[in-house]
């Protein structure tokens, strides 16, 4: 994942908040030189800093966390801000001939089956406009509309999502034969706004939920898909009791069961059994 | 049913469980007519082996009879007595295709918590701790079998539970780590630990044309199993290894040295005491005592063949000593399902009847007892439990 920032020094502060900056400045660069002594000394430092600001539209800050109150320099059609966002790429290769893993990523409405968030994909019926549905932060329903800007078949599929989207994003995904039988590569770009800009995309980071790493996830599931037929998966299976169960036993009177552990059975005892 | 389940550090119990129940449709139920317990299953028992869950049901080695088959099954039907590989393999992809069905990209649901530790993911295994899938295992009234139309294999009439089990795990891991030997006319393999897989790694290196094979121990009744496999025996109690093996081969070393030990190797030299302080110390996951010696013991441009588990981080690997020498390394869990086929027929033929290395049967009722027997390793060499 890459967290995309603007350049240094393009102005990043609307107009509104640089006329504040430059007010806050220089009331604290003046009360600063007044007090004097150690505390003036800083007073009028941050003072100045705040003059900076104003002044030349660019803070630090903003361009650490990727955000900015200014206007965008770019035009109505681009989907995500200018110069923000989060960028993943990833890849995977399928052991599938490139046709079968093209037309089954195609026909977008397959997606919803392999991507942990997504819920639901429909396909309009002109086959580039489609509806998605999704499941946020906090399991926030958020939704969007997307069309394929371009599509070269058996290779590249682009698409952007339309004005109003909650997740505004964009991106492509490539097919290349891997080559000597080894099946077909497949690379995503994916640019997008998260809910929250750059900070949110921070905190998601924390809890587990970093977009490569879903992203990745969900072009594993592709491949176990079109590869095995099948998901594996261990839900559903038999265990035996787990800790809070036991904690419960406590309290009731257990099955009786064979049990042997490190307290009941020291290597120089007969085994202590329990019927 | 009855399942033996995992509880912690030498706390396994015999627990009734839900019965399982069909998940895919590429999955098949066996009821299971024999089990065993596993090398190791005693890293599991000792606590080494990160991410087991309290409740986990054991075992990755056992057989029985197809009594549920899904839809995408079309070779099994009720009443197939198979053997089963303790890797689980989707047989499409590039691995599985390749024969390399312990690396199987498919059969891990849990592949990117294994990604984050080893870079890759390897196959999913039976009751083998949550990093390796989190399936539930054998050691239990029944099984579910994922992927059933790649990995159960058919026992015909003429070869018995008993000789059929093996071959979900230790012959294979056994030959394999022979064939990896690349035996020629007259080498002289030597093979530390002769514990289940290391007495079929003895018998193996012979089948493949070893002209003799030295068995490493210092348990007794191993080292005696191991010289009716044909093994000449080495104490290790009585002498420095790498000496006592530079005698026997005549100043040459060992063409091959196969590590049938492990992550738990015991020893009494300077560096098997720093590693049983550094793994107290949680500062080492491994202890590679048995590995090596057998780098040092090897002759020039040898190989090294690994078996024996490892899990993580090894010290004091003597890499300097490898590269001088020019050895080579072979190791990896066992692709099970290339070697059914062939040594069934081994077995069929009558050159292996791989119960010799049986020494207790016991119901599934006692594995509690049999996890402890096994452990304190006086007699015993392998446990079979019958539900």
């Amino acid at each position: 994942m890459e967290i995309i920032r603007h350049k240094y020094n393009t102005p990043n502060v609307g107009k509104v908040e640089r006329g504040a900056s430059v007010m806050a400045g220089t009331l604290l660069t003046y009360l600063g030189i007044r007090q004097k002594g150690w505390s003036g000394a800083g007073m009028a430092l941050l003072g100045t800093a705040f003059l900076r600001r104003g002044i030349t539209g660019f803070c630090y800050s903003y361009q650490a966390l990727g955000f900015r109150t200014s206007a965008t320099p770019q035009n109505g059609n681009a989907t995500i801000p200018y110069e923000l966002g989060i960028r993943v790429d990833e890849a995977t290769t399928i052991n599938r001939p490139r046709s079968e893993v093209y037309a089954f990523w195609r026909n977008l409405e397959n997606l919803a089956e392999f991507m942990e968030h997504v819920e639901s994909v429909r396909m309009m019926p002109d086959l580039r406009k489609s509806h998605w549905v999704a499941k946020g932060p906090g399991n926030r329903r958020m939704e969007w509309d997307a069309e394929i800007i371009n599509e070269v078949a058996g290779i590249l599929i682009a698409w952007r999502s339309l004005p109003g989207s909650d997740v505004p994003n964009a991106g492509s995904v490539h097919f290349a034969d891997a080559g000597a039988g080894r099946g077909t590569e497949v690379r995503v770009e994916l640019q997008y706004n998260p809910p929250g800009g750059a900070i949110g995309a921070y905190v998601a980071k924390l809890f587990g939920g970093e977009p490569s790493t879903q992203i990745r996830n969900d072009l594993k599931r592709l491949k176990t898909r079109l590869e095995a037929g099948v998901v594996p998966t261990t839900e559903g299976q038999s265990a035996g009791s787990t800790r809070a169960e036991k904690d419960d036993e406590r309290h009731r009177v257990s099955e009786k069961v064979v049990t042997a552990s490190e307290e009941s059975f020291p290597a120089s005892d007969a085994p202590a059994y329990t019927h | 049913m009855k399942a033996i389940t995992w509880h912690g550090k030498k706390d396994v119990r015999v627990e009734n469980v839900p019965e399982p129940k069909m998940l895919n449709k590429r999955d098949a139920i066996l009821k299971i007519n024999l089990t065993a317990i596993c090398g190791s299953d005693l890293h599991l028992y000792h606590g080494v082996i990160p991410t087991m869950q309290v409740g986990d049901i054991l075992g990755h080695e056992f057989m029985g009879e197809v009594i549920e088959v899904g839809t995408d099954v079309p070779n099994l039907k009720r009443g197939d007595r198979v053997v089963v590989p303790f890797c689980i393999a989707c047989g499409n992809c590039f691995f599985c295709q390749n024969q390399l069905t312990s690396l199987c990209d498919n059969s891990n649901p849990n592949a990117s918590t294994a990604e984050k530790l080893y870079g890759y993911s390897s196959s999913g295994l039976f009751g083998y701790s949550h990093i390796f899938g989190g399936y539930a295992g054998g050691q239990a009234q029944y099984v579910r079998v994922p992927f059933a139309d790649v990995g159960p294999m058919k026992i015909p009439d003429s070869v018995s539970d008993e000789q059929a089990l093996f071959l979900t795990d230790i012959f294979p891991t056994g030959y394999m780590a022979a064939e990896n030997c690349n035996i020629h006319d007259g080498d002289i393999v030597a093979v530390w630990g002769c514990g289940p897989v290391g007495q079929f790694a003895i018998r193996s290196a012979l089948l493949l044309g070893a002209a003799r094979v030295i068995a490493i121990d210092n348990i007794p009744s191993r080292l005696e199993l191991a010289k009716k496999g044909g093994a000449e025996t080495l104490n290790y109690d009585e002498g420095d290894v790498v000496d006592k093996l530079r005698q026997l081969t005549a100043g040459r070393g060992p063409d091959s040295c196969i590590d049938a030990v492990g992550l738990e190797a015991h020893g009494t030299a300077v560096d098997a005491i720093y590693d049983y302080a550094k793994m107290a110390m949680k500062l080492e996951t491994d202890r590679p005592h048995a590995l090596r010696q057998a780098i040092q013991a090897c002759r020039k441009g040898g190989t090294i063949s690994v078996p024996g588990v490892y899990g993580g981080v090894v010290d004091k690997f003597p890499l300097g000593v490898a590269f001088a020498k020019g050895l080579t390394f072979h190791m990896g869990q066992t692709n099970v399902h290339k070697y059914l086929k062939p040594l069934l027929e081994r077995v069929e033929k009558g050159e292996i009847d791989p119960s010799f290395v049986i020494t207790h049967r016991m119901s599934l009722d006692q594995g509690a007892e049999g996890y402890a027997t096994f452990d304190a390793q006086d007699g015993c060499i392998k446990v079979v439990l019958r539900p």
